[in-house]
């Protein structure tokens, strides 16, 4: 088992002729996801890797059943991609696009709510259910089938801290990355609870950093409703106050979105926090009683 | 990306919010003058891009144009928080009430813009919404339907207690979310919004920053940049599409993802080592980022050894290879330099490493141990 995405989620790629799009949806095929088409308006009737590009997210539903979409579109017109999909009825949007302004993220969260559509990201490498599916960015090698989730806010600590866990014989279920911007459509509280439900998933990994109170209200819903063990890393610890570090989400501001504060939450909620990427597996191991 | 207070005072005005009558001055002169077209009593206000300025002697008042033409002297010649003060705003001195704090922001937890008011004005509303946070009032906006109109005069009746000044507040509201809105702001700040004895609300300060995604959608912002806001080495770095921050320590680090890049940071410092700066080489891999990268890094002085870790995903290592040895032919590199390479082809970034004579670690740890131990020897010799 696995959340969000499977063997048998049927993926299309919005901006599939670009250089990333073109280039990740080679990736993901190799990797075994069912990726069954493309979008990039006014280049329909193309082919992409074998997969064929539609001018429009509608058409590109109604030829291939797709349920699931992954935005590579240019920040200007990721808003567009965005709403399309939400009124074409896809239900599962993935965007990878890095610098939709803030603003335009809060209009589009609360449409995309209304339209009933589970949106990751933006500014998110996106997820894996390793062996089965991986919509989004990552070295698919990395990762191992298994039982322990992990959310994460970044792109490239994810990969550490999986390959520790990998290295350690601990298999992913699913690997989301959330994404690094202020405004983002599903967080660690939605993520904790479907892993929390999932069959598949024996353990949790929560990979934060500084900025925002995110992790504050992770740790309070662990607390309250988590069963599953979660083991939890803070980067950020050395970052100054007022500085943006690379993510736009990823800064302390008024005295807010500080490590230590992070750090603490997790600790009264029992979450232990690990000091490096490669103490993970052992904190996992002890929770789990392998 | 932020702005001086005079520049965001030219943006509420014109948003035709009131401020007191007021110009930019560079010289002591030049504020002698702004004071006598003004007449009367003026404050003259450094202007720079850090809080605290009235602790640092950066506002004073003045009581004629001799006045202000001392005081802007003097306070041109401050340094605050290490930035030289190089303007001063001169306004007229205006005889306050009461002060209100009012602004307008994203609120992250809420996703929605927030309107957030205070009758206890003036002060810094970190600190009261820590010691008095029942005085602050916030009020949410429908991100779609847009300002409750009805629900935003009882909201400023509540702030602003009498009919008259919560009507202007409203309005002034309104005008502040239509700037949030129309400009990409993070956050439009008026503290004190200044209650005058006739009973007219003033904005007697004014703060605006910007949504730095936003910021490339509008020109006229573009041109509002403050280069002091970034140290040369920010600048430099920001044009070759890396994201650098300098820290005071003496261990250069060059780190593929922010995320990981802040990580490596903490773990230098667990490891008892102090990390130099924060460098984000990003995604895509071009060999030139990490000769660029590389020149930044060596600018600094104080620097005692490098430590480059990459994680490949879509950042190969093998460009990144190419670059590191691009850099040593080019700029000599001098400093103990500790590479950890892992990821999208690996393999052939090493033997292109082993080539010239460089190893490169696969453990994090161990490499950030090497690298901690490379910065004492630098220390000591």
């Amino acid at each position: 088992m696995s959340i969000l995405i499977d063997e048998r989620t049927r993926v299309i790629v919005q901006g599939i002729t670009g250089r990333d799009g073109s280039f990740h949806a080679a990736s993901m095929l190799e990797y075994g996801t069912k990726v069954v088409g493309g979008v990039t308006p006014g280049k329909g009737g193309q082919t992409v890797s074998g997969v064929p590009v539609f001018n429009t997210v509608q058409e590109a539903m109604a030829e291939t059943g797709a349920t699931c979409s992954i935005i590579f579109v240019p920040p200007k017109f990721a808003s567009g991609a965005l709403r399309e999909a939400a009124d074409a009825g896809i239900k599962n949007i993935i965007c990878i696009t890095e610098g939709v302004p803030i603003l335009q993220m809060v209009e589009n969260y609360h449409y995309l709510r209304t339209k009933g559509v589970r949106l990751i990201g933006p500014n998110c490498p996106g997820l894996i259910s390793p062996g089965k599916s991986k919509v989004g960015i990552m070295p698919g090698r990395i990762h191992k089938s298994g039982r322990v989730g992990v959310i994460s806010r970044s792109g490239t600590l994810t990969y550490e801290v999986v390959y520790n866990l990998t290295e350690a014989g601990l298999g992913q279920s699913t690997c989301v990355g959330i994404g690094g911007d202020p405004i983002i459509g599903t967080g660690y509280v939605d993520l904790l609870s479907l892993f929390e439900n999932d069959s598949g998933t024996g353990a949790v990994v929560l990979i934060g950093e500084i900025g925002g109170e995110d992790e504050e209200r992770a740790a309070e819903y662990i607390k309250s409703s988590m069963t599953k063990p979660v083991v939890a890393f803070i980067s950020g610890r050395t970052a100054p106050p007022g500085k943006r570090m690379g993510h736009a989400g990823a800064i302390i501001s008024g005295g807010k979105g500080t490590a230590e504060a992070k750090v603490k939450a997790f600790q009264d909620a029992g979450v232990p926090v690990a000091d490096k990427p490669d103490d993970i597996p052992g904190l996992l191991k002890e929770r789990v009683g392998d | 990306m932020k702005i001086h207070e005079y520049q965001a005072r030219d943006l509420l005005k014109a948003y035709g919010i009131t401020v007191p009558p007021g110009k930019v001055a560079a010289t002591p002169k030049e504020a002698r003058a702004v004071a006598e077209e003004i007449g009367g009593g003026v404050v003259v206000k450094a202007q720079v891009l850090v809080g605290g300025r009235g602790k640092a002697g950066g506002v004073k008042l003045a009581s004629s144009p001799e006045d202000a033409e001392a005081k802007a002297k003097a306070i041109l010649d401050l340094t605050i928080k290490e930035l030289p003060v190089e303007k001063v705003l001169v306004a007229r001195s205006i005889e306050i009430d009461k002060e209100f704090y009012v602004s307008v922001t994203v609120d992250r937890a809420k996703k929605k813009a927030v309107l957030i008011g205070s009758a206890a004005g003036g002060v810094e509303i970190e600190e009261l919404a820590v010691k008095e946070p029942e005085k602050i009032l916030i009020f949410e906006i429908d991100p779609i339907a847009g300002i409750d109109q009805q629900g935003l005069d009882a909201y400023c009746k509540r702030l602003f207690g009498n009919p008259k000044l919560a009507s202007q507040g409203a309005d002034t509201f309104r005008k502040m979310y239509r700037l949030l809105k129309e400009k990409d702001c993070s956050l439009v700040e008026i503290n004190p919004y200044a209650q005058l004895p006739d009973g007219t609300l003033v904005a007697a300060d004014a703060k605006i920053n910007f949504d730095d995604n936003g910021v490339p959608l509008h020109a006229e912002v573009e041109k509002m940049r403050n280069p002091e806001e970034y140290s040369k080495d920010e600048i430099a770095a920001k044009e070759a599409g890396l994201s650098f921050v300098s820290l005071d320590g003496d261990i250069g680090c060059i780190v593929n993802g922010a995320g990981l890049a802040m990580a490596t940071m903490d773990i230098i410092k667990l490891f008892g080592g102090n990390p130099a700066n924060f460098l984000d080489v990003g995604g895509s891999s071009n060999p030139e980022k990490v000769l660029t990268a590389l020149q930044i890094l060596t600018g600094n002085k104080n620097l005692k050894a490098i430590l480059i870790n990459i994680f490949g995903g879509i950042t190969r290592c093998d460009d990144i290879a190419n670059g590191i040895v691009m850099a040593q032919k080019q700029i000599h590199l001098q400093l103990p330099l500790v590479i950890r390479l892992i990821g999208t082809n690996e393999e052939e970034g090493r033997k292109i490493l082993e080539k010239e004579g460089l190893a490169a670690s696969e453990n994090l740890s161990d490499a950030v141990k090497m690298v901690v131990e490379r910065s004492r020897e630098g220390q000591k010799a």
